[in-house]
């Protein structure tokens, strides 16, 4: 007991002596997500729309006003040519083109039906998608707004019209920080566990001082409970600060479920991460080593956590991966009890995942760091 | 009859084909300086690390302080000292800091730490370094440092590789006066060195050439023996005839 506080007091003065490692600890998560959930935002918004008005009417004006005026939409171009717009398209400076044709308000008037043509810039997917279904809908407000004047002079007979109302549960306005906050919050603690543990030990390896640990009486375990501990407390205060500060002060983000369940399932967390830290120094002989292995599997675990593309939609074995990536699990969890307040039952599946990584991969670094050769 | 602390026999390491230590088999005694000598890649790191604990023997047999090499390698480092020539202290750990974390992971109590930190400073003339990282020192200052740490805990045998390496002469002697007082104090030190003057102030020196003890006896009989001036030439004579490459 005594040489755990020996060994935990030096290896707290060493972390908090660092001085290119302190600031990177603390203030950078902070930073980054005070930032990055600014800039991870699903919702499209500028798409840069040419029009060719071939009709020049009222009623072709009225749609090019719509929109001009509405919030998703820059007017870059009104042309009389499907040519000249196509250009801006070619350039980049333009999503979408919108053709209108000759003669649509006459046979708008007359006929009652229309076609219109888009023309959209598929590069960057989620934008065209995105902007091709505004427009759509915009189109539709469109036809319905002079539909309904018609209707008040013709008291034509109705037509029976579904329309879908929906409302959005746990997220009412579909704001994505609300999605994005707790997910990179999960992500930042992940990069602090597995980065600084994997590279605390090799330190050590690298400086030569491994083996004068090796030569005392301590046990294996102590050692590296004292290696774990520092930087699980580091975790903790960075997810409280994260939480309470970041999501809560500026994003009004509160946990709707219960904290202890949050806390109780980060504690399993950081085990399991602080022991993918650890294997990975038990495997690297240098920092650079450990550094290079660390980063590969963060890539990963970013990538296939669900943090910006739904696990459900990846294919089965890309879901695998995921499945095995504890932070997916941490990512769940954190949106599952933070945003709609599941209780333990919802989530025991994942704690018992959590708890299989914990004990795998710490057992599997205390058996490979070995104090005999 | 002197009594033992060190014995091995026919201690045998093996690397797949590459044997590193052959069949060495020495005694070393109580209060005795024991230098330990041979060319880079004899052998000698090998067989410090078998008599340590820290690596486990291929064949043969071994006792440090009583206790077996294969089954008592915790109770072996209880009993020991080490010190490397890669430096051993944490140097961005105070002088006090790094007294106290060696003297508290071997189980010293607190005020017994205290009393020995305050007295091992004034012995060392650190009084005005005490609260200094060690990483600012010079090498021969944290050297002798880290050898005064290594006996803090009154271990039976303290193992030094290379201590005295990139050390300016004068600093050298006042580290083995450090070890000289030690072996007063009864600790048998175990000593490896390249430096062939340091090697006449031991008791007795074994000579290793290509895992094999080629030679063990003191540096007086030693140079009578090859009927040579200095140790300088013994150590020519035995390893002239090494086959393997230095590294």
């Amino acid at each position: 007991m005594n040489t755990m506080r020996y060994l935990l007091v030096k290896e707290f003065k060493q972390i908090l002596r660092n001085k290119a490692l302190l600031p990177l600890l603390f203030v950078a998560p902070i930073v980054q997500l005070l930032v990055m959930p600014l800039a991870a935002d699903y919702e499209v918004k500028n798409i840069k729309v040419g029009v060719v008005d071939l009709d020049r009417s009222d009623y072709s004006k009225k749609l090019v006003t719509k929109i001009e005026f509405s919030n998703y939409f820059k007017l870059v171009d009104y042309s009389n040519s499907f040519d000249a717009s196509f250009r801006y398209l070619e350039k980049d400076a333009a999503d979408l083109v919108l053709e209108i044709p000759k003669n649509f308000e006459r046979n708008l008037v007359r006929e009652k039906i229309e076609k219109v043509f888009i023309a959209v810039n598929a590069i960057n997917g989620t934008k065209a998608i995105m902007g091709s279904n505004y427009l759509s809908l915009l189109l539709a407000d469109f036809n319905k707004e002079i539909s309904t004047k018609w209707k008040a002079y013709e008291m034509a007979e109705k037509s029976p019209v579904i329309e879908v109302a929906s409302l959005n549960w746990f997220n009412t306005w579909l704001d994505y920080s609300f999605y994005m906050v707790p997910g990179i919050l999960v992500t930042l603690v992940t990069m602090v566990g597995v980065y600084m543990c994997s590279l605390n030990i090799v330190k050590e390896k690298e400086i030569g001082t491994i083996e004068q640990i090796n030569v005392t009486p301590i046990k294996k375990h102590h050692f590296i409970l004292a290696k774990l501990l520092p930087f699980a407390v580091i975790g903790l205060v960075i997810f409280s600060v994260g939480l309470f500060g970041v999501a809560g002060l500026v994003y009004g983000i509160y946990s709707i479920g219960s904290l202890w369940l949050v806390y109780g399932f980060l504690l399993l967390f950081l085990a399991a991460i602080l022991g993918i830290g650890l294997l990975i120094s038990t495997y690297s002989q240098t920092q650079q080593q450990a550094m290079s292995v660390a980063f590969f599997f963060m890539m990963i675990f970013m990538l296939m956590s669900g943090l910006f593309t739904s696990v459900d939609s990846m294919p089965a074995w890309a879901r695998f991966i995921a499945n095995c990536n504890p932070v997916t699990h941490f990512i769940e969890v954190m949106r599952m009890v933070v945003l709609k307040g599941s209780g333990f039952s919802q989530i025991k599946y994942h704690f018992l995942i959590m708890l299989g990584f914990g004990l795998l991969f710490n057992g599997w670094a205390i058996a490979n760091y070995k104090k005999t050769s | 009859m002197q009594d033992i602390v060190i014995k091995t026999d026919k201690l045998t390491k093996k690397f797949g084909d590459f044997i590193a230590t052959n069949q060495i088999s020495m005694e070393v005694y109580k209060g005795e300086i024991f230098g330990f000598l041979g060319a880079n890649g004899a052998g000698k790191t090998t067989a410090m690390k078998m008599l340590c604990g820290l690596s486990i023997p291929s064949s043969g047999s071994a006792t440090v302080a009583g206790f077996d090499v294969y089954t008592q390698r915790e109770a072996i480092k209880k009993s020991i000292g080490y010190m490397s020539q890669k430096f051993s202290l944490y140097e961005d750990l105070t002088v006090i800091e790094n007294i106290e974390f060696f003297g508290g992971i071997y189980g010293l109590n607190r005020k017994a730490l205290k009393e020995k930190s305050a007295k091992l400073i004034e012995q060392l003339g650190l009084q005005p370094e005490a609260a200094k990282l060690v990483g600012a020192l010079p090498l021969g200052w944290k050297q002798k440092l880290a050898f005064s740490v290594a006996i803090l805990h009154e271990p039976k045998i303290v193992f030094l590789d290379e201590p005295t390496g990139g050390v300016d002469p004068v600093t050298r002697r006042q580290f083995w006066d450090l070890i000289y007082d030690a072996a007063d104090r009864g600790i048998t030190v175990f000593v490896t060195t390249h430096y062939m003057d340091e090697a006449e102030y031991c008791n007795r020196i074994s000579m290793m050439v290509d895992g094999f003890i080629k030679a063990l006896d003191s540096p007086a009989n030693l140079k009578k023996q090859f009927n040579v001036p200095s140790m300088d030439e013994v150590f020519f004579e035995l390893a002239r005839g090494a086959q393997r490459k230095a590294d």
